[in-house]
């Protein structure tokens, strides 16, 4: 029983660092919470550079996040909210490269590399089942 | 006569293709980043000069003549290690050299001014930050290179060291100059 107890209470401080964001910001509904949330996963801060703003310990995360989310309350839209951040630092500060031309290669470059692979392939066997007869 | 089988020769060329993409990866440094902002006008701010609160430093400064703009701060190391080239670049007095102070106690910008030199025309008190970010900024220091119709040509991440300022800084200031 007690093992029960102890085994759920530690499930809850675990789980407890999901559900929480680095500072507490005063959002008027819950759809802006999860706006800011969502919004501050997706973008890069640039000093921890592996890192979310939204996990970001680093000056800069923190005033982005405090203009993200003055920018939520004003009722600015994610697509602009995207833009005034790739405006200033570029579109390395998306985690999810944009889909244009510098960026095909990147995008269909490992696909296209996969199907090469299998044409070579098929090719390869075709040419050892022809010498075989 | 030996017959060469030349498809050996496939392998070795993947991995020296491989080696190549990896050369050229492992030497970019993904803190150095291209500005957001190359050939794109200096974005409009407006903040107060840290000795004298009543003048203030905004994107007008930057027009009719090639200016260097430094993002600063007391409590960063590399801009102490910065201060002696900016004092002599003062000096020479070939372009105009502005700062901006980011994220700073007054009196401590002041004093670290005093102690260290103060190479600047105006320095801007960014105190939170916000005019820097609409700038890009990410860390200090930082150097803008604008020209004469207020557009970033070139931005310094990170010290100026000679080889920056003799490689790429000094042949565009003296395009700009033509």
């Amino acid at each position: 029983m007690i093992k029960l107890i102890l085994f759920i209470f530690s499930c809850l401080v675990v789980l407890q660092g999901f559900a929480q964001t680095k500072d507490s910001y005063q959002f008027q509904n819950a759809d802006q919470q999860l706006r800011f949330v969502k919004l501050t996963q997706q973008f890069r801060c640039l000093v921890c550079q592996n890192e979310a703003l939204a996990d970001s310990n680093a000056s800069l995360a923190q005033d982005l996040r405090r203009e993200i989310s003055h920018m939520i309350l004003q009722g600015t839209s994610d697509q602009q909210i995207t833009n005034y951040l790739v405006q200033r630092y570029g579109s390395y500060v998306l985690f999810q490269p944009p889909l244009q031309k510098s960026t095909y290669l990147l995008w269909f470059g490992p696909f296209g590399l996969l199907i090469l692979a299998g044409i070579l392939l098929i090719v390869l066997v075709r040419s050892r089942q022809g010498k075989l007869r | 006569m030996l017959k060469i089988n030349f498809k050996f020769l496939i392998p070795l060329g993947i991995f020296i293709l491989l080696v190549c993409f990896f050369w050229a990866g492992l030497k970019l440094d993904p803190k150095q980043l291209p500005s957001a902002l190359l050939n794109k006008p200096l974005p409009e701010f407006v903040l107060p000069d840290i000795h004298d609160q009543t003048k203030k430093l905004t994107h007008q400064n930057f027009l009719h003549h090639v200016s260097l703009l430094n993002i600063w701060a007391s409590w960063c190391l590399s801009c102490q290690a910065e201060q002696p080239f900016l004092m002599d670049l003062a000096r020479a007095d070939s372009v105009a050299l502005y700062g901006i102070d980011y994220k700073d106690d007054l009196t401590d910008s002041c004093d670290w001014l005093k102690r260290h030199g103060n190479p600047y025309q105006l320095v801007g008190f960014d105190q939170n930050g916000s005019a820097s970010i609409d700038l890009g900024v990410y860390g200090t220091p930082e150097t803008f290179l604008i020209d004469q119709q207020g557009i970033i040509r070139y931005k310094v991440i990170g010290v100026i060291t000679p080889e920056i300022w003799h490689k790429k800084l000094l042949p565009l200031i003296a395009q700009l100059k033509r």
